[in-house]
């Protein structure tokens, strides 16, 4: 392991929302991982965090870093999702009105993590809780670098 | 495309920054090249299509646009319609050097004038800077 970071997230904290993406993304570009994956771990940490904040009571969000690539799990006691299917499809949201109005809601933020991640798992419990894997493997990082000339 | 300056690109739409231009220390944020643009006020909707580099319009104006700079790499954000930015967006933006700009155009006029200037929606890496 070359880092590991852990950050507690409140449920409803929208002036603190961002900030543990922000850290890790702050890390991983001080560390020298590649643009191209920094950004595709910032944006997962970024959605995982929202909807921890919008959809959950509290949680944490934790980025591990090992040569093999960065893992984001985010881990949460919540309301949990009963249909995960549902979920995963673009453009749904059981946002509030109230939340769709600062431009959240947009029911994209699964569908984006699950698009900029090589691994992605969640497991949910209604009445418990929600959990999200993601992984952003270096191997494709180093493609992405390659192609990219 | 010419690469552009942020500066320059604000210049040419009499924008002045509202915040995060650096205040003088050196660490000159208006220098950077804007890569493209992008128009939208659904947040995960910039995250997954703005381009590294690219100038945001958008109406919403609370401290969470500034994550969303801050993550995706954006190079600003210009707040169209009339909407002004809070006091804790303004900090925010200060305190992670996203420069925000504000305009009193529709988001439509913005993004026409931007394109006007040769600002594309997809990013173009920039050369010859
Ligand atoms: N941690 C969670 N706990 C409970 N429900 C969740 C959680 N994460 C997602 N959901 C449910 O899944 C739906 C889709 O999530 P997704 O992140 O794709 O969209 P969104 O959060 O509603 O909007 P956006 O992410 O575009 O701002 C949510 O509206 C919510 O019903
Ligand atoms: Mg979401």
């Amino acid at each position: 392991m070359i880092l590991e970071m852990s950050y507690d997230i409140t449920g409803g904290d929208f002036a603190a929302a961002g900030e543990a993406a922000t850290k890790i993304k702050r890390a991983l570009k001080q560390i020298g991982v590649d643009a191209q994956t920094t950004r595709r771990a910032a944006i997962i940490a970024y959605e995982a965090e929202m909807n921890i904040i919008i959809h959950a009571y509290r949680g944490t969000l934790q980025a591990r870093v090992s040569p093999e690539g960065i893992e984001i799990l985010a881990e949460d006691e919540g309301p949990g999702i009963p249909d995960i299917e549902l979920a995963m499809q673009e453009g749904y949201s059981t946002a509030p009105e109230k939340i769709r109005e600062m431009g959240f809601g947009a029911g994209m933020g699964l569908p984006n993590m699950k698009k900029f991640s090589d691994e992605f798992h969640i497991t949910s419990e209604v009445g418990k809780g929600t959990r999200v894997r993601a992984v952003v493997s270096s191997s494709t990082a180093l493609i992405m670098n390659g192609s990219e000339v | 495309m010419r690469c552009m300056k942020l500066r320059d690109v604000a210049g040419r739409l009499g924008l002045k920054a509202v915040a995060g231009d650096g205040g003088g220390t050196g660490d000159d944020a208006l220098d950077r090249e804007v890569s493209g643009g992008y128009v939208s006020d659904l947040l995960s909707d910039v995250m997954a299509h703005a381009c590294e580099g690219a100038i945001w319009v958008t109406t919403q104006a609370h401290q969470n646009i500034v994550a969303v700079a801050v993550l995706t790499g954006l190079a600003g954000v210009i707040i169209a319609g009339g909407v002004k930015p809070g006091d804790e967006t303004l900090k925010k933006a200060q305190e992670e050097g996203i420069p925000l700009f504000v305009s009193d155009l529709p988001s439509f006029e913005v993004v026409g004038r931007l394109y006007t200037l040769g600002l594309r929606g997809g990013a173009r890496p920039c050369q010859g800077a």
